[in-house]
Parts: structure tokens; C-alpha cells; sequence
């Protein structure tokens, strides 16, 4: 399976959008060189803001850049973007709708060796919970690619997590980026059994997950649940129809995640067979390799797997 | 030389000012009266004497724009902005009501307002964030951020400042309200921050003290700062909290204090005497 790099995939296309919008500001709190902005640095070093290790500053000071027109990107690892800036995103940016774009890099466990003060297991989930915020999780550095344009179009501020590592790419380049909406990833057949509402590293989990299951003959439809905020009552439900379970999967805590959202929605409809697939109530470790942190936190294909089959047996 | 007449039109907006914040108040609602007095004189001089705003265009690019960074002290800018007509002065009386235009604190749904601030550290790194996009696009506009002294002790006012020097944001000055008295008492006692002065000069900035009740002072410390290049200038006024209410003077519970029928009765006739006597 093709991989590539998300991070890389942000760093072009931020230059790529920096060619022809001149509006575009780039800020990092000496980072630069893993977020990939550096890219940007090289190619527009007028536009480019190093704001030293001051996180908090580097957003209320993007929120002063966007206030007088101009679009700010601010890029430091995710767990420093939401969680040591988080008054500043709800003050500084979300209150005024400030059209701040923040980078929330080295996402969930990525960052898989260096621990826990470095992953974000909640960072999607608190930036979730402020009204005005657009949540992104891209799956590949495809869909990061084509969100950016969008992403630069919509007035208003965004945040959006970005992978540290290559992932498997299984976005087609074809079909256009829309904020909000859900993307099936396997196609639906009359025959599916289970819906799996997946977003970032965790789709290519179920997707591996989905191919176990159809040599056993269960047909589960795999979508990609880029945008986490907002979250379309019709979008999920659209899915649902005719399912006899669902999954949800995220490489996040359950507590205000994708899970407690689709859920939420499903029950309201009328209840389905549901199982999510998330961490428990803990802070990511060190581990050598992503894979061996994803399967102690429960993240692997066959943790969806499992939860696919524990929904269907509920459902019966 | 700037004229007395002006000086003499500028002290009675600043006393202008002080009556619109007794009409915000009014009688029984607490409201930042200590703050907000404190700044009458330097918003007077910012928005009758110095900013280049428009209450016709308020978003016009190359305007001037004033950050309140203690945004508890709304009441002050809220009083400039209704003078200057940018929203009608029945709005004052809903000051803080559910649906009326005038937030408790600074709120971009507001004419004239810039940014939302309230949450203490943050405005002058929204300033910096303002003077570098003005800089980018060679506007001439300034940008105005206004803290408390009480604020000082905000961390991220301090990354600010050292961002601003770093990239040398000349087209920016900020004002501390140095009026000494935070919202629990005085701020010596309740957290000391000695040698301010000492401590901007050190994170690189020009500093000027200046009266903080006399427009004149506040004019020449706004026009030396203009004059300074390659580095941001702050001006420490010094000021009194409560200033032109005797009683709110120097006092903490006017911080966020109500007024009763007798001590409303005695700032409306204060504020005629002044005015009288200019």
C-alpha cells in the first residue's frame, strides 16, 4: 500500500497556497521543521513568524494578523496547540470567529516516542467542545492536500490535527474536499452489515478490519470521518440506514470524542448496535513504534475488528 | 505646542466620559467604575485627539485601532465610542442587558471594538498580531494596546512583549493604567511587580512615564513614541483608580462596586464642579 507523509503533504500545499494568496501568514513556536511550515519559511520568509516557545502568544497574535485581514496558519504540536493555548483559541479566535487556521501537528499517539506530555489523546476533543470551531482529522496526505484550499476559502477559524508519521493513502484525489462532509471509503453494497465511522490513522485500521470481516462474509462499510466538528445529524444518518451495527473509530479518549458524538446522534434516531473502538481513560506512553503503541491502547485493526463483531452479535 | 484650548476640550471629554460611565452604571449594578475612570483622560486624547477612526467606516484598513487589553474597563471605551457616534446612546442604559449591543466586556459585535479581550495577557499579543499585518501591508494606521498594571502579572503579556521587540513593532504603542489598586486591594500588597519601568526597558522596549491625568503629558508621551523606530514604546500613566469620584478614589471595592442613590448623587455633582471648573 502507498504511504505518505501528512506532514509534508501541509508544508507543500501551504506554499502551494502561499503562491497565489498572498494573505497567507505562517506562525510557529520553533517547530517549523516538524510541522513542515519550514517549507513555507524557505519560500516566503517575509511571511513567516517565528514566535519562539510561546504558544500562547503565537495564537492570540495570529488572531491580531487575522483581525486585520490577513490568514494565519500558527503550527506547534497538537497537545501544545489545544491544551497550552486553549483560553487563547476560545478568547482570542473562536469568540470573534478570527479566521485562524491552527495546526495541531504530531497528533494523538504519532509522537510515539516521546510520550505522553508530547501526544494528544484529547486535543480534537477540547477544541471540539468551543463553539465556532471547525475540527479537521485528515486520513492520508492526500485529503490533506485537498483540504487546505478549502480550508483557506472558509472564513472562520479552523483546527486541524496532522499525523506525524507516513499512513497509507486511500483518498482519492479525484473527489472534492468538503467541510462536514462524511466520505465512504469502501463503497456501500446492498449486503452491508455494519457501518465503521472512522477517522484519521483509524481508518486505514478499519479498513483492514473490513477485509477480515468480508473473508468471513460480514460486508461492513468503512467512512471517513474527516471533519469531527461539525458533525451532520444527516450525514451520519445517511450511513446508518440499514445497518444492523455500528463502529465508531478514533485514535483519541472516548470522553468527548467521535464516538459520544456518533452515538448521540444514532440514539436519537432510533437506537442501533454500537461499539466504539478509542483509548480509555488514559495518556498515551513511550513506545519504539506507532504500531506497538496503537495495539496497546487498543487501536489496531483488530480492536475494530473485535468491536464489529461485538456490535453485530448485539444487533442480532 | 499644542493649544490650551484643546487640552481644555480634552479634559471636559474626559469628563464627558466619566458622566457616560455614571449612565452605564447607574444606581445598584456593579460596574468597573475604578478602571474605567482611571482611563478617561487617555481615551479622550486616543479618540478626540490622536486615532484616525470613522464611526461611518468603522473598518476602514488604514484606521488606527485601539486594543483594550484590561478588558473590564469596556465601560471607558464604550463612553469614546458613543461620543464619537459609532452606536446610539440609548444603547449605554442596556450596557450588559440580555440583547443590547454593549457586552460586558469588548466584544467584536460592537462598532469600534477590535478585539475580544477580558481574558487578562492577552491583548497586546492580538496588538503585535495587528501592527505586523499593518506592517506587511505597508498601512500606516497604529495600533493602540491598552493593560493594567494589575495585569502585569499575565505571563503571556511578557512573551508579547519580547515578541514585539523581537521584530521590532514600531507602529504600536501600549499604555499600562499603572492606577496601582487591582480587583482585591492594592496591587503592592496583593502582587507586587517593582521596577516595571526597568523591567520593559529590559525586554527591549522604549518606555515613557507619563501623567496619566493630563492630556497634554499623555499627547507628548503619545507623539515621542511615534518618533522611536526599530523598537515598540509603552507609556506607563500614572494614573488613580477611581479618579474624579472622591470617594471611588484609591479604593479596591470600586474595582466592581455599585453605587447607591447617595454616592450616584455625589459623582454626578463632582463631575459638575469639575466641569465647572474648567
Amino acid at each position: 500500500m502507498e504511504t505518505a507523509n501528512l506532514r509534508k503533504a501541509y508544508g507543500e500545499a501551504l506554499v502551494e497556497a502561499g503562491k497565489t494568496n498572498k494573505d497567507i501568514v505562517v506562525l510557529e513556536a520553533d517547530l517549523s521543521k516538524s510541522t513542515m511550515s519550514a517549507l513555507f519559511k524557505e519560500a516566503f520568509p517575509d511571511r513567516f513568524f517565528e514566535m519562539g516557545i510561546a504558544e500562547q502568544n503565537m495564537t492570540s497574535t495570529a488572531a491580531g494578523f487575522a483581525l486585520a485581514g490577513k490568514i494565519p496558519f500558527t503550527g506547534t504540536f497538537a497537545v501544545f496547540a489545544a491544551g497550552r493555548a486553549y483560553d487563547q483559541i476560545r478568547c482570542a479566535v473562536a469568540i470573534p470567529r478570527a479566521n485562524v487556521k491552527i495546526i495541531g501537528s504530531s497528533c494523538g499517539l504519532s509522537d510515539y516516542g516521546d510520550g505522553k506530555t508530547h501526544q494528544s489523546v484529547e486535543d480534537g476533543n477540547i477544541i471540539r467542545a468551543i463553539p465556532n470551531m471547525v475540527v479537521l482529522n485528515p486520513l492520508d496526505a492526500v485529503e490533506v492536500k485537498k483540504m487546505m484550499p478549502v480550508v483557506i476559502n472558509y472564513k472562520g477559524p479552523v483546527y486541524i490535527r496532522i499525523n506525524r508519521n507516513d499512513l497509507p493513502v486511500y483518498t482519492s484525489p479525484n473527489e472534492k474536499f468538503q467541510i462536514g462532509k462524511i466520505f465512504p471509503v469502501t463503497k456501500d453494497t446492498e449486503k452491508s452489515d455494519a457501518i465503521i465511522y472512522a477517522t484519521g490513522i483509524m481508518v486505514s485500521k478499519a479498513m483492514e478490519a473490513a477485509e477480515r470481516l468480508k473473508s468471513e462474509g460480514i460486508i461492513a462499510q468503512v467512512v471517513n470521518v474527516s471533519t469531527l466538528k461539525p458533525l451532520l445529524k444527516e450525514e451520519v444518518l445517511k450511513y446508518a440506514a440499514g445497518k444492523k451495527a455500528a463502529v465508531t473509530a478514533e485514535e483519541a479518549v472516548r470522553t468527548g470524542g467521535l464516538g459520544q458524538a456518533i452515538a448521540s446522534i444514532l440514539m436519537a434516531n432510533g437506537p442501533l448496535a454500537f461499539e466504539e473502538v478509542a483509548i480509555n481513560d488514559d495518556f498515551g506512553t513511550s513506545a519504539r513504534n506507532y504500531d506497538e503503541l496503537l495495539t496497546r491502547y487498543g487501536l489496531m485493526s483488530e480492536d475494530v475488528y473485535k468491536a464489529v463483531k461485538k456490535a453485530l452479535n448485539k444487533g442480532k | 505646542m499644542i493649544s490650551e484650548s484643546v487640552i481644555r476640550e480634552l479634559k471636559a471629554e474626559a469628563i464627558q466620559l466619566r458622566f457616560d460611565i455614571l449612565e452605564m452604571i447607574g444606581i445598584g449594578n456593579p460596574g468597573h467604575l475604578g478602571g474605567s475612570s482611571s482611563l478617561a483622560e487617555a481615551m479622550a486624547v486616543l479618540y478626540f485627539y490622536k486615532m484616525n477612526v470613522d464611526n461611518n467606516y468603522p473598518q476602514k484598513p488604514d484606521r488606527d485601532r485601539l486594543v483594550l487589553s484590561k478588558g473590564h474597563a469596556a465601560l471607558i471605551q464604550y463612553a469614546a465610542l458613543c461620543e464619537k457616534g459609532f452606536f446610539p446612546r440609548s444603547e449605554l442604559k442596556r450596557v450588559k442587558a440580555l440583547d443590547g449591543l454593549l457586552q460586558g466586556h469588548p466584544d467584536l459585535t460592537i462598532p469600534g471594538i477590535e478585539a475580544v479581550t477580558g481574558s487578562l495577557g492577552q491583548g497586546l499579543s492580538i496588538g503585535v498580531g495587528m501592527a505586523l499585518a499593518l506592517r506587511l501591508d505597508k498601512s500606516p494606521a497604529r495600533v493602540y494596546v491598552i493593560m493594567g498594571d494589575g495585569e502585569q502579572s499575565e505571563g503571556q503579556l511578557w512573551e508579547a512583549s519580547q515578541a514585539a521587540a523581537n521584530f521590532k513593532v514600531d507602529n504600536l504603542t501600549a499604555f499600562i493604567d499603572w492606577n496601582k489598586i487591582q480587583a482585591t486591594g492594592p496591587t503592592r500588597d496583593i502582587f507586587s511587580i517593582p521596577a516595571l519601568d526597568e523591567k520593559w526597558k529590559a525586554f527591549g522596549w522604549n518606555v515613557i512615564p507619563a501623567d496619566g491625568h493630563d492630556p497634554a503629558k499623555i499627547i507628548e508621551a503619545v507623539e515621542s513614541a511615534e518618533k522611536v523606530k526599530g523598537k515598540p514604546s509603552v507609556i506607563i500613566l500614572d494614573t488613580v483608580k477611581g479618579k474624579g469620584f472622591s470617594f471611588a478614589e484609591g479604593n479596591a471595592a470600586y474595582h466592581n462596586g455599585a453605587l447607591t442613590d447617595e454616592t450616584y448623587k455625589k459623582a454626578v455633582e463632582e463631575l459638575n464642579a469639575a466641569k465647572a471648573g474648567l
